[in-house]
């Protein structure tokens, strides 16, 4: 490349209105793309926080999701015997058997929507201490109280402190709000395991058993023991951390595939706005080209110059669309968890790979969109440009 | 003694839709080192096309074209850029300056095909733009300059990478009597001071007049020379 930088930027500048159209064609296009992609990684992040490293989660190993696990008295029973698990001072083992139910809600400004509600037992805040509460205090054991994660309070209009809910012919009153930091236990509502698991006739049976490792560490040994013991074949232990993480794969893999598809859709645009505009650039500067190359510039040095012009329009925009894009970080939406069937509040999250991916975006614009207006350039015939002038 | 440019029998034809236009017919001519040759005759003549041809900016359809020793038209395409770059500068009739650049730039254009450091190139252009007195319009843009300060810009830009052959189309075709008799006298200096071969295509007998040698073209065949 020989031509210098300064006479591709200073055309750059020359088209103002040509050139900010197109760049805020790219900079739509590219925002639309971080934004699917800060939406699946939000979703991914919120998840992925909702569990811990050094905690174990038991399902059925038929069950897809916490809704369709069930595992009975007898196999809890079996599961406290095993090796690894972490005790508290006193004694007890920090475990919690949860029954899972959803339950419908009204949302802010109408329309109802499936809520997770968790039952949990006593040693919760020794499994799950990310749990704080913001309002209210802790529910009573015993008594048909609940807690409600914040994102729950903020979008339904019925779970606000003080509050009943009415579900399982019995009334709820909520008594405290509380936050995990935008897990997905923000997204669900908490009481006492036995309480819901007779309100909702589910006798002794629960839908999960969590457990705290003594130490993460002895997973494996904790594991081995579980397999080996021919009565719990039937269930699979995992780490909670990655439990949510392969829940958070159907969705966030739906919205970026679609996503992706739909933008790619609306790149066809840009690309062809890219066109069209270095089309132009080649059409006005048809002498230059005739010029340089009876200067002594080569075919290539014309071909890159052009196709540089056209990636810095693209690199403009597609920097703007992710500038534009990084302030979603700030809004939180809901949307319905497929793997749960529930509601899940998240926030859009930007990472240095989305960054990266939506710039490799906007240069594929800038280069498929340059490239024939650029091979034009190259192949123009010198005599013939320049008589064009 | 051998021209430094020498055609050879050459013809050149366009085809447009099928259809063969011939531009120049078996023209041979020798044009000696040191030489300021103007050529001459009504549009459509192929005085162009012949300097184009001289030029190595298109290629002869018959005939071999031999500049310095060396058959320029056997050369491929980017041999014959580079080759351009080194030996050839253009003058056009619109002097054909980039915009975008200031006359510092512009001169610098060629010259950022070779291997002279930043510096370097900084005292050729110097030098340049002071042989055609513009070295206080240095950091003005073409558009900030008249036809004839334009056309000496591209003057400088012609001599900087000091060629060996300057061509010119129309170098006074649209300038003032005044501007034009500044680049004509120029174009003598340049010949006489430097010792350039200059090649130039006119319609104006009077800058014809400055030329060692006219060269009459009529319909594609060179049908007089006058010394």
């Amino acid at each position: 490349m020989k031509i210098p930088l300064k006479y591709i930027m200073r055309n750059f500048m020359t088209r103002k209105l040509t050139t900010f159209i197109t760049i805020a064609g790219i900079a739509l296009v590219v925002f639309v793309f971080t934004a699917v992609l800060m939406m699946a990684f939000g979703i991914q992040k919120t998840l992925v926080s909702t569990g811990s490293d050094d905690n174990v989660m038991i399902t059925r190993k038929a069950a897809n999701s916490e809704i369709s696990s069930i595992i009975g008295p007898d196999i809890q029973n079996i599961i406290r015997t095993l090796p690894h698990i972490a005790t508290e001072s006193n004694g007890n083992l920090i475990i919690s058997n949860e029954p899972v139910v959803i339950i419908n809600l009204v949302k802010n400004g109408g329309g109802v929507s499936n809520v997770t509600v968790r039952g949990v037992s006593p040693e919760i805040d020794k499994l799950r201490p990310q749990v704080k509460l913001i309002e209210g205090r802790m529910f009573n054991w015993g008594l048909r109280e609940l807690i409600v994660g914040d994102a729950i309070a903020k979008r339904f209009p019925g779970a606000q402190l003080g509050s009943y809910i009415k579900f399982a012919g019995g009334d709820w009153k909520i008594v405290g709000i509380f936050t995990t930091n935008g897990s997905g236990f923000d997204s669900e509502i908490w009481g006492d395991a036995v309480q819901l698991q007779s309100a909702f006739n589910r006798v002794s049976t629960v839908s999960t058993v969590t457990l705290k490792l003594d130490n993460p560490e002895n997973y494996d040994s904790f594991r081995k023991a579980f397999i080996a013991d021919r009565r719990l074949q039937q269930y699979e232990p995992i780490i909670e951390k990655k439990y949510f993480a392969q829940q958070s794969e159907m969705l966030s893999t739906f919205i970026r595939v679609l996503g992706i598809f739909i933008t790619l859709i609306f790149s066809i645009g840009a690309t062809i706005g890219a066109t069209i505009t270095m089309y132009s650039a080649v059409a006005n500067r048809t002498v230059e080209i005739g010029t340089l190359r009876s200067l002594g510039f080569n075919r290539i040095s014309i071909l890159a110059a052009f196709l540089i012009e056209s990636l810095f329009i693209t690199i403009a925009g597609g920097a703007v669309g992710i500038f534009l894009a990084s302030f979603l970080q700030f809004f939180s939406i809901s949307t319905l968890n497929f793997s749960s069937f529930s509601e899940l509040a998240f926030s859009f999250a930007l990472s240095p790979t989305i960054i990266v991916w939506s710039l490799i975006f906007a240069i594929a614009m800038g280069f498929i969109g340059g490239f024939l207006p650029s091979i034009r350039a190259a192949r123009m015939n010198i005599v013939t440009a320049l008589r064009a002038g | 003694m051998s021209g430094i440019i020498q055609v050879k029998n050459v013809s050149k034809s366009y085809w447009r839709d099928s259809i063969e236009t011939s531009v120049l017919h078996d023209i041979s001519l020798d044009i000696k080192e040191g030489e300021f040759t103007a050529l001459m005759g009504p549009s459509g003549s192929g005085k162009t096309t012949l300097l184009n041809l001289i030029s190595g900016i298109d290629k002869p359809s018959k005939g071999e074209i031999i500049i310095n020793g060396a058959d320029i038209s056997k050369l491929s395409e980017s041999a014959l850029a580079k080759w351009r770059s080194t030996n050839i500068g253009f003058v056009f009739q619109f002097y054909n300056l980039i915009p975008v650049l200031t006359a510092f730039e512009n001169v610098e254009l060629p010259i950022l095909l070779t291997k002279l450091s930043k510096a370097e190139r900084k005292q050729h252009v110097e030098t340049a733009l002071n042989i055609v007195g513009l070295n206080d319009r240095m950091d003005h843009y073409p558009k900030q300059l008249s036809g004839g300060q334009e056309q000496r810009v591209a003057i400088a830009r012609a001599i900087v990478t000091d060629p060996v052959i300057l061509v010119a189309d129309e170098p006074t075709g649209d300038l003032d009597k005044h501007s034009a008799d500044e680049i004509l006298l120029l174009m003598e200096r340049l010949n006489k001071e430097f010792n350039k071969t200059i090649v130039m295509v006119t319609h104006d007998p009077h800058a014809a007049s400055k030329a060692h040698v006219i060269r009459h073209l009529e319909k594609g065949d060179l049908i007089q020379e006058t010394v």
